[in-house]
C-alpha cells in the first residue's frame, strides 16, 4: 500500500471550489468530538470524571492534574466536586508529569489528563525517566485517541501507542465504550503502577454492556466467537468489528472478537491460544499507526510463541494524516465499519 | 504589493478582516470566531502597516515572515490573507470542508502563505528563533513575527526560546502575543499569565510594550516603535484583547475558549457589523 496515495492533500497552490459530497450533506470538519458513532447508540456522559468522583469520596489519595484541559478530558467533573484535590496546571504538559511524579512521591495517586499527543509526545521524557523509571502510580489519561478529531496532525494521536509501548513499567489501555472507561478507570487506581489510558470523552457510546462484558486490567476476552475470521482489537474499533461481524453475517461470514484493552502487559497467552484454534483469518483492528501498535504486538507475539496463522491488519497508514472531516477520514484510512466490512471481504 | 500603500484605512481593513472571519464561521457553523474577531485589529496594523510581501508570491525571499504559533486562530490569519490578497475570497465557502486549502487548524502544507503548521502550542517562537538567525546568516534584512497566544506563555519552550533570542540578539525577531486572557479552561491570568506581562519578558532583556490591542493608534505605534528599536534585542508586542472584539452581543456573552453562536447569530453578527462599517 503506497501511503500517500490515501492523502487527499493537493498543492497548496491548486485554488479549490466547494466541494459536493454525494449525498448533498454538508461534511464539515470534526472538531474535538464528544461522541463517537453516538447515533442510535446508547451514551454515557463524562465517564471517566464521574467514575474518578466515585473512587474519590473512599481514596483521600487520588488527586486530579490537567494542563488546560480539564472540560476536554471530562476531568472537569473531578474538579467541580473535589476542587481542593484538583490542580489546574496551565498550559505546561512537562510540569504537570513533573508534578505527578512528585505528588506520587509523597504517597498521592495522581490522575493527570491532556490530550493524547501532547501527552506521547511533548511530555514523553517526563514520563520516562520521572515515572515509568521509578515505577510511580501516576495515572496519565489522555483524549483524542488515534483518529478521532479532524484537525490534523497536531490533534491526531496515530502514534502514541507505539510511543508509550516503548517505555518499560508503563501499563497501557485502550479502552472501548463508557462502560469499559468506568470500570478500567477504578482498576488502574488499584494498580500499583504508571498507567497510560486513552480516553473517549463527552457522550460515550456503551456497547459492551450487551455482551455481558467485564473489563479485567490485563486481560484479553473473547466478545463474540466465530469460525471464519478472528478479530482481535481494541478502543473503539472492537464497537466498530462488532458491526462489521453482524454485516458479514449476512454474507455467510463467522467472525469471532477478541477484545484486547489492555495493550501493555499483552494478554499473550489467551491471543495466541485463540490464534492457534486455527482454521481462521486473524485480523487486528486499531485506532493506531500500522506502526508500533496492537497489530505489530499481536503479529509478533504469534511469531515468537510459533502460531503461524493467516494475519492482516486494519490500522492507519504511517502517514501524516489529514484533515476533514470523521466519516471522510475513517473511510478514507480505512477504519469505518464499511471499509472494515469491504478490506476483509477482499482478504477471505 | 509589497508594504501596503493603499488609502485604505486601517480601520476597514480590520472591519473586513472581522466580516471574512463571520463568513468563514458561518461555513462550518463553529470556529474560533472570538478569537478572529479580537485579533483582527492586530492583523491589520500587521498586513496592512507593519509586513513586507507580495500577494502574488507568498514564498518571495524579502517578506517578512509570519508564523502563526496558534494553529486554531487560522480563521482570523485567513481572513486577513483573504483581504490582503494572498487567499482569494471564493474561497470563504470551502473553509473547513474537506479538501480545502482553509483547514481548521493552521498548516504550512495546506495554504500559501502560512508559514508553520500550528496546532501544537509553544512552537512558533523556537522556530522564530531560527528563522531570525537563518535570515542574518543571509544578510536578509526581513523581519520575523511570531503570532502568538497568551495561553502558549505556559509552555516552557516559549521560554526557551525567550532566552535564545536575547542569546543571539535577534533584533529581527518580533514576537505579537493575543492576550485574551483566556484559554482553554478559563482565564490565563487564572493559570501561568500575569497582567503586566511585560516585566517577565524585560527581566530576560526583551523590548517589551504591553498595549490595548484593539486600539489601532497604539497597536500602529507599538509596530513601529518594535521595528525601529535601536538595542540588539529581541521584541515583543503584548497586545490585550478582547474576544470578539466588534460583535457587542457576542462580547457580552460569557467568554468561553470556544465561543458558541447559533445558526441565525451569524447573519445577525455581520448585520450588525456592517452597521458600523469604517469609511475606506
Ligand atoms: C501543546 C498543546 N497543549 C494543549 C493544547 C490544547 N489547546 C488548544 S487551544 C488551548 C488553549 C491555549 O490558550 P490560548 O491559545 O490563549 O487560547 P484562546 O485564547 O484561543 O482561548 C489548548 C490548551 C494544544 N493545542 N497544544
Ligand atoms: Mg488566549
Amino acid at each position: 500500500m503506497n501511503d500517500a496515495s490515501l492523502s487527499r492533500r493537493k498543492s497548496k497552490y491548486t485554488p479549490r471550489t466547494m466541494p459536493v459530497s454525494k449525498n448533498g450533506s454538508k461534511l464539515t470538519t470534526s472538531a474535538m468530538i464528544a461522541s463517537l458513532d453516538a447515533e442510535g447508540r446508547e451514551t454515557v456522559a463524562a465517564p471517566f470524571g464521574h467514575a474518578l468522583v466515585d473512587l474519590a469520596k473512599t481514596r483521600d489519595d487520588i488527586v486530579g492534574l490537567t494542563a488546560d484541559l480539564s472540560k476536554y478530558t471530562d476531568l472537569h467533573v473531578f474538579a467541580k466536586a473535589y476542587p481542593d484535590r484538583f490542580y489546574q496546571m496551565g498550559m505546561a504538559e512537562q510540569v504537570m508529569i513533573s508534578a505527578a511524579a512528585g505528588l506520587a512521591r509523597e504517597g498521592f495517586t495522581p490522575f493527570a489528563t491532556t490530550y493524547a499527543v501532547f501527552a506521547s509526545r511533548r511530555a514523553y521524557d517526563f514520563i520516562c525517566m520521572a515515572i515509568a523509571e521509578e515505577n510511580l502510580p501516576v495515572k496519565i489519561v489522555c483524549a483524542l485517541p488515534g483518529l478521532t478529531t479532524g484537525y490534523g496532525p497536531s490533534h491526531q494521536a496515530t502514534d502514541d501507542i507505539a510511543i508509550m509501548r516503548a517505555m518499560p513499567n508503563l501499563t497501557v489501555l485502550d479502552p472501548c465504550d463508557a462502560t469499559e472507561i468506568d470500570q478500567a478507570t477504578r482498576a488502574i487506581a488499584d494498580h500499583p503502577g504508571p498507567v497510560y489510558m486513552r480516553l473517549l470523552r463527552g457522550n460515550v457510546p456503551n456497547v459492551l454492556g450487551e455482551y455481558g462484558y467485564k473489563f479485567k486490567l490485563g486481560k484479553a476476552q473473547m466478545i463474540r466467537e466465530g469460525r471464519d475470521v478472528l478479530f482481535v482489537s481494541s478502543g473503539f474499533m472492537t464497537m466498530r468489528v462488532l458491526d462489521v461481524a453482524k454485516r458479514l453475517q449476512a454474507d455467510g461470514v463467522d467472525c469471532a472478537v477478541l477484545h484486547v484493552p489492555t495493550i501493555k502487559p499483552l494478554d499473550v497467552e489467551t491471543i495466541a491460544a485463540e490464534a492457534a484454534k486455527g482454521g481462521r483469518l486473524v485480523v487486528t483492528a486499531e485506532n493506531h499507526s500500522i506502526t508500533g501498535g496492537l497489530g505489530e504486538a499481536v503479529g509478533a507475539a504469534l511469531m515468537r510463541a510459533g502460531v503461524h496463522v493467516p494475519f492482516r491488519q486494519i490500522a492507519l497508514p504511517d502517514a501524516f494524516l489529514d484533515a476533514g472531516a470523521l466519516p471522510t477520514l475513517h473511510d478514507q484510512y480505512g477504519i469505518s465499519v464499511d471499509a472494515v466490512t469491504a478490506s476483509v471481504k477482499a482478504w477471505l | 504589493m509589497e508594504r501596503d500603500t493603499s488609502n485604505v484605512s486601517l480601520e476597514r481593513r480590520a472591519y473586513a478582516i472581522r466580516r471574512n472571519a463571520l463568513l468563514m464561521g458561518e461555513v462550518q457553523g463553529q470556529g474560533y470566531i472570538g478569537q478572529a474577531l479580537g485579533a483582527a485589529d492586530l492583523l491589520a496594523v500587521s498586513y496592512f502597516h507593519a509586513l513586507n510581501y507580495r500577494a502574488d508570491d507568498p514564498e518571495w525571499e524579502g517578506r517578512d515572515r509570519f508564523l502563526l504559533s496558534i494553529g486554531h486562530y487560522a480563521i482570523a490569519l485567513y481572513a486577513a490573507m483573504i483581504e490582503a490578497g494572498i487567499l482569494p475570497e471564493a474561497e470563504i465557502e470551502t473553509y473547513g470542508m474537506d479538501d480545502s486549502r482553509m483547514p481548521m487548524s493552521g498548516m504550512a502544507a495546506y495554504t500559501p502563505g502560512m508559514e508553520i503548521t500550528g496546532g501544537s502550542l509553544g512552537h512558533g517562537l523556537g522556530i522564530a528563533v531560527g528563522i531570525a538567525l537563518g535570515l542574518k546568516r543571509k544578510n536578509n534584512p526581513a523581519f520575523v513575527y511570531n503570532m502568538m497566544s497568551d495561553g502558549e506563555l505556559g509552555e516552557g519552550s516559549t521560554w526557551e526560546a525567550v532566552m535564545s533570542g536575547v542569546q543571539w540578539k535577534l533584533d529581527n525577531l518580533i514576537a505579537i502575543v493575543d492576550f485574551n486572557d483566556q484559554q482553554a479552561d478559563g482565564k490565563t491570568t487564572d493559570a501561568l499569565a500575569q497582567v503586566p506581562e511585560a516585566g517577565r519578558w524585560e527581566g530576560f532583556g526583551w523590548f517589551a510594550q504591553e498595549i490595548d490591542g484593539n486600539d489601532m493608534d497604539a497597536l500602529v505605534a507599538a509596530f513601529d516603535a518594535a521595528r525601529a528599536h535601536s538595542e540588539p534585542v529581541p521584541r515583543v508586542i503584548i497586545c490585550q484583547t478582547k474576544m470578539c472584539k466588534g460583535v457587542p452581543f457576542l462580547e457580552e456573552r460569557e467568554i468561553t475558549h470556544f465561543v458558541r453562536v447559533e445558526p441565525e447569530e451569524w447573519a445577525r453578527a455581520l448585520t450588525i457589523l456592517d452597521e458600523d462599517r469604517p469609511n475606506e
